[in-house]
């Protein structure tokens, strides 16, 4: 298993190169200029000026080894400097933003937390309700819970966050007025009432997103049962006496999840590219929100940085849902 | 002594057991499946009862509506003493202990994700009080009886062949020391090479435990090989049960007389002399039975009144019991008792 994880780890360094390649040159290709937004009684010499100190003079062979020398050398220089104290990066130009001039990474390690809060959240909450919906609806098939569970998840699937997310905010926020419509990201919890407050301004986003999340897990959680349940070593456990509980929790739960895990492993970075758009919505200052600005300012050493932090999450995800694949069924194993 | 009948431990009477079919939009029912429909048998303590039948006439079902792993449509099953036909499935764990069952795809029966230890071990988790050691002994024993090396114990079902897998499923029916043995087509799945090992391990275990087995399967030379007597399913019903010496030698009813004419003969000379009584057409649909006898649809000597009146199973012979009727004038309630 540890040659295994060795070699896959090994195999995604020029993939993920491969990819930074890809989106490099997807933004070098693509329409777009960093000065547009500038004001346009700058005179266009001064503008060129301007291109040329971002370092846009530069052809993209040079720029773009440029990115990765900074990416994989300098950032984790100053990470170290900044943790411990030394002094590997020696004042080496990190990755600027074009529109803030501030480091790139700084800039995300400010939005993270926000993200980490909010999206994280729904993918948890989200699983928690969907793991029993799942299996109590394959459990009692057809039952009235299974076919309410079903439409549910029909909903969770079809309507984008973007229209459920509005729908909450005109309900609750306009109509009622019982929430916040805005994520204030300055809040800070001390006390009990802070707390509540907190909770209130989180319920909106999280419940959106974790909308996506139960119906698609809930889903695939009722198959995985159901296949299962249908097996003849359930009915072995039957005929051993086993109670009801153990039939279910222990033998048939237990084989359903290792399918289950897998898309909760996949699932992870995709909230990401989801939560975008839910971010936006209701004003949370996040990852998504970053991104959205980047990208309609042309700030292309942003865009490039959070892109492809997502592809690195994809490729390590990938990477953990085979491994846990291997752990939970004793029947594979990578050797 | 000799005329003293040992007591039936198993006693099943009328034992039905149709399945709903929902369809169209509301999905209402609209029929069911009658899988067994009016069985009635008895085994006695210490005898293999075979159960043999094509695909489809409700063999399986048979065996598992016994054990009540379904529930059961109606019908009496009493066994031990103990009448479990109607009793709820959580009161019925404490009754699984004697009486267990043998599946017939080693593969699939056993949990993909427990070690051989653990599945064998599981019951007595379950039913018992013994200490984890005293476990882990009985599990080592279970597979020294059934020819499994004790170092196996911790290794996963998939790392096992066919045949060494139906051992630890056998093992897992023993743990518990049951009485009754439900072996739904344990062999089936095996190639022929381990076949007879099993059977025979069946056998020996029987010996030496003081096994009772209800014993299914569709193989009637092993049957032949394992049955004290033999009951013939077709379209849900029994429709022969005798002795296995007399229902070899002297088939009486015509499905089994065709039945029997359809096993291979190995000695060529004789395979050629022997008659072959080919059935015409497919076996009616469980859902829509014919009218009157069940077999009347391919019986190669159909009579008026099988179409019309269902035939009911009578003693021909002492220990011989046929649904067919061809058999209704020697079969009078004073007949079976005379001879």
């Amino acid at each position: 298993m540890l040659t295994y994880t060795i070699r896959r780890l090994l195999l995604s360094i020029p993939t993920l190169l491969f990819i930074a390649f890809v989106i490099f040159m997807l933004l070098e290709l693509a329409p777009g200029d960093p000065m547009a937004q500038m004001p346009l009684t700058i005179p266009p010499e001064v503008k060129e000026k301007m291109r040329l100190a971002l370092g846009l003079g530069e052809p993209w062979w040079v720029r773009f080894p440029l990115w990765l020398k900074q990416f994989f050398i300098v950032e984790p220089q100053y990470w170290i400097d900044q943790t411990f104290g030394t002094n590997f990066a020696d004042g080496a130009q990190r990755i600027i933003s074009f529109q803030s001039r501030s480091p790139v990474f700084d800039t995300i390690a400010e939005r993270m937390p926000q993200t980490l809060w909010v999206v994280g959240m729904s993918y948890v909450v989200g699983v928690l309700i969907a793991l029993p919906i799942g299996i109590i609806s394959a459990y009692r098939q057809y039952s009235v819970f299974d076919n309410v569970g079903t439409f549910v998840s029909m909903i969770g699937f079809s309507v984008p966050p973007f229209f459920s997310g509005v729908v909450l905010i005109v309900i609750f926020s306009v109509s009622l007025g019982w929430l916040p419509s805005i994520y204030d990201t300055t809040h800070q919890v001390v006390d009990w009432d802070t707390f509540v407050f907190q909770l209130r301004q989180m319920i909106m986003p999280v419940m959106v997103l974790a909308l996506q999340t139960t119906a698609q897990v809930s889903r695939y959680m009722r198959a995985s049962m159901l296949d299962n349940l249908g097996q003849d070593y359930v009915r072995t456990a039957r005929a051993k006496g086993m109670t009801e509980s153990v039939v279910v929790m222990k033998h048939v739960l237990r084989n359903s999840m290792i399918p289950v895990i897998t898309v909760i492993a996949l699932g992870i970075p995709s909230i990401f590219g989801g939560a975008i758009i839910t971010e936006q919505i209701f004003k949370v200052n996040g990852l998504g929100q970053l991104l959205i600005i980047a990208l309609q300012g042309s700030d292309i050493p942003m865009v490039m940085t959070i892109t492809f932090l997502l592809a690195v999450l994809i490729v390590m995800m990938n990477l953990i849902a085979d491994i846990l694949y291997g752990i939970l069924d004793p029947r594979i194993r990578y050797d | 002594m000799l005329d003293q009948t040992p007591a039936p431990l198993v006693r099943v009477r009328d034992l039905k057991m149709h399945f709903p079919i929902y369809a169209g939009l509301f999905r209402r029912r609209v029929g069911e499946v009658k899988a067994v429909d009016g069985v009635s048998f008895d085994v006695m303590e210490g005898e293999t009862l075979g159960l043999v039948g094509e695909s489809g006439c409700g063999k399986s079902t048979c065996g598992r509506a016994v054990l009540r792993l379904y529930d059961i449509t109606s019908g009496e099953i009493a066994i031990d003493g103990h009448d479990i036909g109607t009793v709820p499935q959580p009161d019925l764990r404490s009754m699984r202990p004697t009486m267990q069952m043998v599946f017939q795809d080693p593969q699939a029966s056993l949990n993909p994700r427990m070690t051989v230890e653990a599945i064998i071990k599981e019951p007595l988790d379950e039913h018992t009080t013994l200490s984890e050691a005293e476990k882990r002994e009985k599990v080592a024993e279970l597979m020294d009886a059934v020819g499994l090396n004790r170092k196996f114990a911790k290794r996963y079902p998939h790392a096992f062949s066919g045949g060494q897998r139906q051992r630890i499923g056998i093992a897992r029916a023993l743990a518990l020391n049951p009485k009754f043995i439900v072996c739904d087509e344990p062999i089936a799945a095996l190639d022929v090479s381990i076949q007879a090992q099993v059977v025979n391990l069946l056998e020996d275990l029987q010996e030496q435990f003081g096994l009772t087995y209800l014993f299914i399967s569709h193989d009637l030379s092993m049957v032949r090989h394992i049955a004290t007597r033999v009951a013939v399913m077709y379209l849900g019903k029994v429709v022969e049960l005798s002795p296995r010496e007399a229902l070899y030698a002297d088939p009486l009813h015509p499905y089994t007389k065709a039945l029997l004419s359809a096993v291979p003969e190995p000695d060529p000379t004789l395979g050629t002399a022997k008659e072959r009584i080919i059935l015409q057409g497919d076996v009616p649909s469980p859902s829509n039975p014919p009218k009157g006898c069940n077999f009347c649809t391919r019986c190669p000597v159909v009579m008026d009144i099988c179409k019309q009146q269902e035939p009911v199973t009578h003693e021909v012979q002492p220990g011989r019991f046929v649904a067919c009727h061809l058999f209704n004038d020697t079969a009078g309630p004073t007949a079976g008792q005379e001879v």
